[in-house]
């Protein structure tokens, strides 16, 4: 009997750790291809809290630093953002951030008020996969499957990323147990220019009201901070497309009238941020580049600052040694981009 | 609930701790609880079909039973008393009325299959005769939803109540027990179309938890499942895209269609009925094989002995051999003889039957005239092959070394594996027309240069693909030929190996459905083919 249950335990082991080194194994490591993917996991490396936390999708990640905004104001913040991450997403990411910090400010993109349902599974994988289990990430997970997504799929990714086996290549190995950081708090930087030119506008839609369902977690978020004495920042950021309408930006204003929130739209404000859509931007006016994210988040960090009570953490001991690594990091990846740029006239690697 | 889906297996698992955990004489209860439950996921409306099927039958079946019973106490009372004639007369009334309730069940049960399967393409095929003729009535059509599995247990059912006529066995007294030999899951998506004293033998028996079988029965499902989600699934995105387009897809397409479309349906047949058998072997009950390595089949008869079994078997026992043995079926057999003479007048009743059954063995596969073609084309080649017997005879007799040699039954086997390629093509393309043009144009496009260009990858196939349906087919031959050569059982075989390699074996099987099945987001998951029948 005791050698059975030995011989059954080994078997049982075995499986265990051949099943886990090949779920490893296969699953995307998103380190020279859509590396968007990584962002949300390595909010969980940082070592300190943050008195102002962005939520939201490529609108937040790719348009504010919180490297500079520290810079410039000493302000700690992190950006919990992922590619169309939806309204439901950024809800349950944010209460999946309250388990591990307060922040005093969290600062929301209004673009995915647009989506009442669910997208992209691809997209969700990248908003998903990076979350560590919690209550959130349940509830985050059965918001937000597509139609042919199982929830079993989330629990082992194996199943998901099976047919990967006839794409991998040497980084899966090699980032089997490790990541590279990819963002600065959340931020992905690029640093060339696209000017935007030709940006389309908007076609006229036959319903401007915003869902049901985004207006329920809407509600849910303003009440999360509420409850947790946060205060809540509703923002529209300056990208020129996907094409922000009227109808809906008067929607947001007098949600926030009414709900007692901030609400800002980066779009009326781009000439005081000192955004020039023929340099700040990397891909036509959808996106920040480099430039354009430090303009907006000095303007966007005076804002925070002339509002809120926002210390300055500079000179603070806990704070000054990490930032001071996450400042050489963010400086030798601008440095490293430049010098890409110069090489091969684009950014390669990022 | 897809046989593919997590939630079915999890459906499995359930019934699996619950059936071995209640009191054994609950056990069967369990199996028709979960039956049900199975049945209602397809949708609680479809029940009252299942139900009204089953309850007919039940009653029916009693109705006869009592009737026989009835025959035995009057003649056992009336021994020695009553003279033959009369003992006839009884039995000839006895069977008079008998003969009425298996008529009106029969009635009752096919005519909701036809109605419900039926009724649509009868409607469609008479405004087309109406409009032939000039005339454009307007009729609606029902286009009702098919109940999951009705072709199967109408069938099955039908099978038992014959029987139950015919006096093989005695009515199932207890009403659960037949509405579990109706309503049995595993056996629902596709068949197979099981008898009740097969089946009758080890379902409602007690089963105490026996590893072996177990392992036994998990080993099947698995192998199964790697048929289905390995090679099935994986070739239908090809089938799909070869058969999407016949302009584009001509020429050797049409040819590699085929083949890649016998690939899918062995996978996703077989491998169903694998998955069904297993399971009923994870429950302790036995299911008889549906497939004996068919694609080694050197004629069409041959194939059709070992292709779908069931339904062949059902069809040579309750309409083949009844058709050829009925009254005006002799006479006319007789007629023939004194007409034609004895070889070619005994053919005719034979010959008739086969094209009946075929007609009908088309038509219960699809309500559509691609599927009665289909049927009456396997009817002709097996007509033709026993007309040219006598010719393939006399070559063998004059050449005696060619039968035995290794490369004559390759020949077979590929000849009647492209044959049966071939007259599959019409339930791919789904228009009669069509399908003849593009057995033509398999000859007359020529545009061999597709296995070479780099064509074949541009169908939803990566060359992964193809390594890994390559290596799951001589996986498939190997197997086959295991269970050929006689030394029984595959599974036995493992068993007999160190439990290091027996392991191996088990894990690599798991491993490989996990890894490369076609499953999950990116793949169209698929229903299993056999499903919409």
């Amino acid at each position: 009997m005791k050698k059975k249950v030995i011989r059954y335990s080994l078997v049982a082991v075995f499986v265990g750790v051949t099943l886990f080194l090949l779920q490893r194994l296969l699953m995307p490591k998103y380190v020279d291809d859509v590396v968007e993917g990584s962002l949300i996991s390595e909010y969980y490396n940082e070592t300190t809290d943050h008195d102002v936390l962005f939520v939201g999708d490529c609108e937040v990640y790719e348009n504010f630093s919180p490297i500079k905004l520290w810079q410039d104001y000493g302000v700690t913040s992190y950006i919990r953002g992922s590619a169309q991450q939806l309204i439901w997403q950024s809800y349950y990411l944010l209460e999946d951030a309250l388990r591990y910090e307060k922040p005093k400010v969290v600062v929301f993109n209004v673009l995915s008020m647009k989506y009442d349902e669910p997208q992209k599974e691809a997209y969700n994988r990248m908003s998903l996969d990076g979350m560590r289990w919690s209550k959130s990430k349940i509830d985050a997970i059965n918001a937000s499957m597509c139609e042919g997504e199982s929830f079993i799929s989330y629990v082992f990714p194996l199943l998901r990323y099976h047919s990967r086996w006839s794409e991998l290549n040497a980084n899966d190995v090699k980032y089997m147990f490790s990541s590279k950081q990819i963002s600065h708090n959340g931020y992905y930087m690029r640093v060339d220019t696209k000017a935007a030119e030709n940006v389309p506008t908007g076609k006229a839609l036959s319903n401007y009201q915003f869902g049901d369902n985004s207006y329920k977690y809407l509600d849910k978020m303003v009440k999360l901070c509420k409850d947790n004495d946060i205060q809540l920042v509703l923002i529209k950021a300056p990208s020129l497309y996907p094409y922000w309408y009227q109808q809906w930006d008067e929607q947001m204003k007098s949600y926030a009238e009414r709900n007692d929130v901030q609400y800002i739209n980066f779009l009326d404000c781009t000439k005081e941020a000192g955004i020039d859509f023929n340099k700040d931007t990397y891909d036509g006016g959808l996106h920040m580049n480099l430039d354009g994210a430090e303009k907006l988040t000095n303007y966007f960090g005076k804002w925070l600052t002339d509002k809120y009570d926002l210390k300055d953490h500079r000179n603070e001991e806990e704070y000054k040694s990490v930032y001071e690594e996450k400042i050489k990091f963010y400086e030798d990846m601008k440095l490293d981009q430049y010098n890409e740029l110069k090489e091969y006239g684009k950014v390669v690697s990022y | 609930m897809l046989f593919t889906s997590y939630e079915f297996l999890a459906f499995i698992a359930i019934a699996f701790v619950i059936y071995y955990i209640v009191p054994k004489k609950y056990q069967w209860k369990v199996l028709l609880g979960f039956s049900y439950i199975f049945y209602a996921l397809s949708g609680v409306k479809y029940i009252a079909y299942i139900l009204a099927t089953t309850i007919s039958t039940y009653i029916v079946s009693r109705r006869i039973d009592a009737k026989y019973e009835e025959q035995s106490a009057y003649l056992a009372a009336n021994k020695g008393k009553i003279d033959r004639t009369a003992r006839k007369e009884y039995k000839a009334s006895i069977k008079k009325v008998t003969w009425r309730w298996l008529v009106g069940c029969l009635v009752f049960n096919f005519g909701i299959l036809a109605v419900i399967k039926y009724a649509d393409f009868t409607i469609t095929n008479f405004s087309s005769i109406l409009h032939t003729f000039g005339a454009n009535p307007e009729f609606g059509l029902f286009r009702f939803a098919l109940p999951l599995g009705i072709s199967f247990y109408t069938f099955q059912t039908m099978g038992y109540i014959i029987d139950v006529y015919r006096g093989k066995y005695k009515a199932e007294k207890n009403f659960g027990k037949v509405a579990l030999f109706v309503s049995f899951f595993p056996q629902l998506i596709q068949g197979p179309i099981s008898r009740f004293d097969d089946l009758a033998q080890t379902m409602f028996r007690e089963h105490a938890y026996d590893a072996k079988q177990v392992s036994y029965g998990l080993q099947r499902i698995m192998w199964g499942y790697f048929k289905k989600v390995v090679v099935a699934d994986r070739l239908l995105v090809a089938v799909k895209t070869l058969y999407s387009d016949a302009s584009v897809y001509t020429g050797a397409y049409v040819l590699v269609g085929m083949i890649l479309y016998a690939g899918q349906l062995y996978g996703d047949f077989t491998g169903g009925i694998d998955i069904t058998i297993g399971i009923a072997e994870v429950f302790g009950i036995k299911v008889k094989e549906n497939f004996l390595q068919p694609y080694f089949s050197k004629n069409i008869v041959e194939y059709w002995n070992r292709w779908h079994i069931s339904l062949g078997s059902w069809f040579k026992e309750y309409l083949f051999y009844p058709i050829s043995v009925c009254q005006p079926m002799l006479k006319l057999s007789k007629n023939s003889r004194k007409r034609f003479g004895d070889a070619v007048g005994k053919r005719i009743p034979v010959y008739i039957a086969t094209i009946v059954v075929w007609f009908i063995t088309g038509f219960w596969h699809g309500a559509a005239w691609n599927f009665i073609v289909w049927g009456l084309m396997n009817c002709l080649v097996i007509l033709v092959s026993e007309e040219l017997k006598p010719l393939y005879e006399k070559f063998h007799a004059k050449f005696p070394a060619v039968k035995p040699k290794w490369w004559y039954r390759f020949f077979c086997i590929m000849r009647t594996f492209l044959l049966m390629s071939c007259l599959r093509s019409f339930d791919c393309y789904r228009d009669v027309p069509l399908t003849f043009r593009m057995w033509g144009e398999m000859f007359t496009r020529f545009n061999p240069s597709i296995f070479v260009d780099g064509s074949l990858l541009q169908i939803g196939l990566t060359s992964s693909d193809y390594v890994v349906v390559a290596v799951a087919v001589l996986l498939f031959i190997l197997v086959s030929n295991l269970q050929l050569i006689g030394k029984g059982n595959v599974r036995d075989q493992i068993a007999t190996k160190p439990p290091v390699v027996r392991y191996m074996i088990y894990y690599g099987l798991f491993l490989a459905i996990i890894i490369f099945g076609a499953y999950g987001i990116g793949y169209d998951s698929s229903q299993f083919i056999y499903n919409q029948f």
